[in-house]
């Protein structure tokens, strides 16, 4: 009997497995590298809350400062999901027929909160403190882009550790006066600004372990 | 070409008309005959039951945790890197005889290094299933691999642990490689004398279309030189990373720079001492004494025997240098391992490794089958102890006298353990049936008939 060798044709195949070879690892990588990054991920989501509330209407039109509704921001580590009272504050007075403010009259009346769906939402083994970043001169915009033009809050940036230790690393492009951390329209004045206030109010932030996993 | 249909006519000499086809018919024959020895079974069944032991036991540690096992403050390193170390060990053996032997031209490799290669590649899996199981996230072992990541986080280039993936990952890859290549001619040996269909495309892919044409063998020849260079210098280089594991650590008993040649030698002490384990039965079983010879036995008694009192020599010179750095920590260390809570483990482990391959000394036990195989189990024991030895006698005399502690192994230690053995076993023996055992082509170039004509 013959011995068995690959058949001829087999040497037509050498460039496909050559090509498969090649490429396919590659495709798997690209495919991890882009598929599982949280650029693809995250970025993007803007779930559905249960009232339509228009942060371009409020913080943008209406110049609501930020911590009117946050009002822990620059104190906790949580900035505050304002209660129903906070809406009520105003609404009592302004659309109080609206049927879109429906579910915010029945949270007051029934004293139930509303489920507000967190849209920024860090892995429970990490440390976050607002209050940290905003009075030491990070704006609200660095972090959650321009809420005041959304009418759906979005998440816009990748909210990973590389991009947490890419500030922490250099934090100067994002500094700014702590009087200005929620004007979304706050430029730095010159390219020098942030080195020089990061250099005048010693901000050195930690890229230990232990900061943000405690 | 003799047709095998019965396991006794394995003991009649093999068919074929020069000594060549006997060489070929020894040792495919083998692979060829429908039923392999009574014995192969039995040993199979139970390597196989002791493998389905440890699918079960690594099931259970996933779903329940590292708990299960023993590892705790302060010997947080439990069994798993004592198996860990002594599985890396036992593969250098397979390398040595491959590599360092071949460029040394040491002819009598060619009847053992087929079955030493693929012992190595079988241990090192052993190996390599430890640190993937013991790290606790047992869905994160990626993160031993320098992968770009979203956390910008790499792994510690510094850390020993992180120089033992590469260490490992290349020893594998390279002693897997050596190993293939080398069996392609005998491959194609079996493919030729192949009578099923299915049994010739499956040697016939595996053979990888080899022919035996001059210019293939000549490659062949380049190519096996090239990676037993490649190999040679990680005879030395494995088991030195993996003694850094200790040595650069600042804890007395493992702070020692005699860590990598004494590792080095260890490894091939217990590794040569594994592959008499191996080859006395499997040279009885298939019918093999004409190949694997009793000198090349005798040969690997002597290296046991030159690689032991080296290990004996570490041994003693450990204890010479904690006198004489004098270093309080360092020798409290070794009088506490000598004469502390483990010194059973200790006086074990001497007795295993130092005292009892002397006996190698004398022709009379390098010639006896059984004395030979009881030495060589009682080695790899010592071995075991060795770092059982030194990673717990060292850790758990912690800096702080209020964390003091002592290591006590739970069942799944030694289930674990022996399920690791099942493994091991369980490959061996299916390369025992399937593949060539002894490198037929090798063994012909250095035989006598190969140089008769002259």
């Amino acid at each position: 009997m013959k011995p068995f060798v690959f058949p001829r044709w087999a040497n037509n195949t050498i460039p496909f497995v050559g090509i498969v070879l090649g490429a396919l690892p590659l495709f798997l990588i690209s495919l991890v590298w882009y598929g599982a990054a949280p650029a693809t991920q995250d970025v993007g989501y803007a779930p559905e809350q249960p009232v339509p509330y228009s942060h371009k209407l409020h913080a943008g039109d209406l110049g609501i400062d930020c911590r009117y509704c946050h009002n822990t921001v620059d104190k906790a580590a949580q900035a505050a999901i304002p209660p129903t009272e906070t809406c009520m504050n105003c609404h009592t007075r302004i659309k109080t027929k609206s049927e879109k403010l429906q579910p915010v009259r029945d949270s007051f009346e029934k004293g139930t909160p509303i489920a507000w769906v967190k849209v920024h939402d860090l892995p429970d083994y990490v440390y976050f403190n607002h209050s940290a970043h905003v009075t030491r001169g990070i704006g609200c915009v660095s972090c959650h882009g321009r809420v005041d033009q959304m009418e759906i809050v979005t998440q816009v940036e990748e909210l990973s550790m590389g991009w947490c230790l890419d500030c922490h690393r250099n934090p100067a492009p994002n500094l700014r006066p702590p009087a200005e951390v929620t004007n979304m329209n706050w430029q730095q004045p010159s390219s020098e600004f942030g080195e020089a206030f990061r250099a005048a109010h010693n901000l050195n932030p930690s890229t230990d372990c232990s900061t943000c996993h405690r | 070409m003799a047709q095998i249909t019965h396991y006794s006519q394995w003991q009649d000499a093999p068919a074929g008309d020069n000594e060549f086809a006997k060489i070929t018919d020894a040792v495919v024959r083998v692979v060829e005959t429908p039923r392999p020895p009574p014995a192969w079974y039995m040993a199979f069944a139970l390597a196989l039951s002791w493998l389905g032991i440890l699918q079960l036991c690594i099931g259970f540690l996933f779903w329940e945790g590292i708990g299960i096992w023993g590892n705790m403050h302060p010997v947080a390193w439990g069994w798993p890197i004592v198996n860990f170390v002594f599985w890396v060990g036992i593969g250098h053996a397979g390398t040595l005889i491959s590599a360092v032997l071949f460029l040394f031209r040491q002819n009598w490799r060619t009847a053992i290094n087929r079955s030493a290669e693929a012992m190595t590649i079988f241990a090192v899996i052993c190996a390599l299933l430890f640190p993937g199981i013991h790290i606790g996230r047992p869905w994160l072992p990626y993160w031993m691999f320098p992968l770009p990541n979203q956390m910008d986080l790499w792994p510690q280039f510094r850390s020993p642990l992180a120089w033992d993936v590469f260490a490992v990952g290349t020893y594998f890859t390279v002693s897997l490689l050596f190993w293939y290549m080398g069996m392609i001619p005998d491959l194609a040996t079996i493919r030729n004398r192949a009578k099923s269909t299915l049994r010739r495309f499956i040697y016939g892919a595996l053979a990888m279309g080899w022919r035996g044409s001059s210019r293939q063998w000549h490659r062949y020849e380049r190519a096996y030189l090239i990676l037993a260079a490649l190999a040679t210098p990680l005879v030395l280089s494995v088991h030195s990373v993996v003694s850094f594991d200790f040595a650069t650590a600042q804890l007395p008993g493992w702070h020692t720079t005699i860590f990598p040649p004494y590792f080095v030698a260890g490894a091939i002490f217990s590794g040569f001492a594994m592959v008499v384990t191996l080859l006395i039965p499997a040279r009885q079983f298939f019918g093999l004494k004409g190949l694997i010879e009793m000198k090349h036995l005798d040969m690997m008694c002597r290296i046991i025997l030159a690689t032991g009192t080296i290990v004996g020599y570490a041994y003693a010179m450990e204890f010479f240098v904690a006198w004489y750095s004098g270093s309080h920590y360092e020798g409290f260390a070794f009088i506490n391992r000598a004469f502390g809570p483990y010194a059973w483990a200790y006086w074990t482990m001497v007795s295993c490794n130092v005292i009892f391959p002397q006996m190698f000394w004398f022709k009379k036990i390098r010639g006896n089958l059984w004395a030979m195989m009881l030495i060589c189990i009682v080695v790899n024991v010592g071995m075991w102890f060795e770092r059982f030895v030194i990673i717990a006698t060292s850790l758990h005399r912690d800096f702080l006298p209020s964390s003091w502690g002592y290591f006590i192994p739970t069942p799944f230690d030694f289930l674990v353990l022996m399920g690791s053995f099942g493994l091991f076993f369980t490959l061996f023996l299916l390369f025992c049936r399937f593949l060539p055992i002894v490198a037929i082509a090798e063994i012909k170039s250095v035989h006598p008939a190969a140089h008769g004509d002259h």
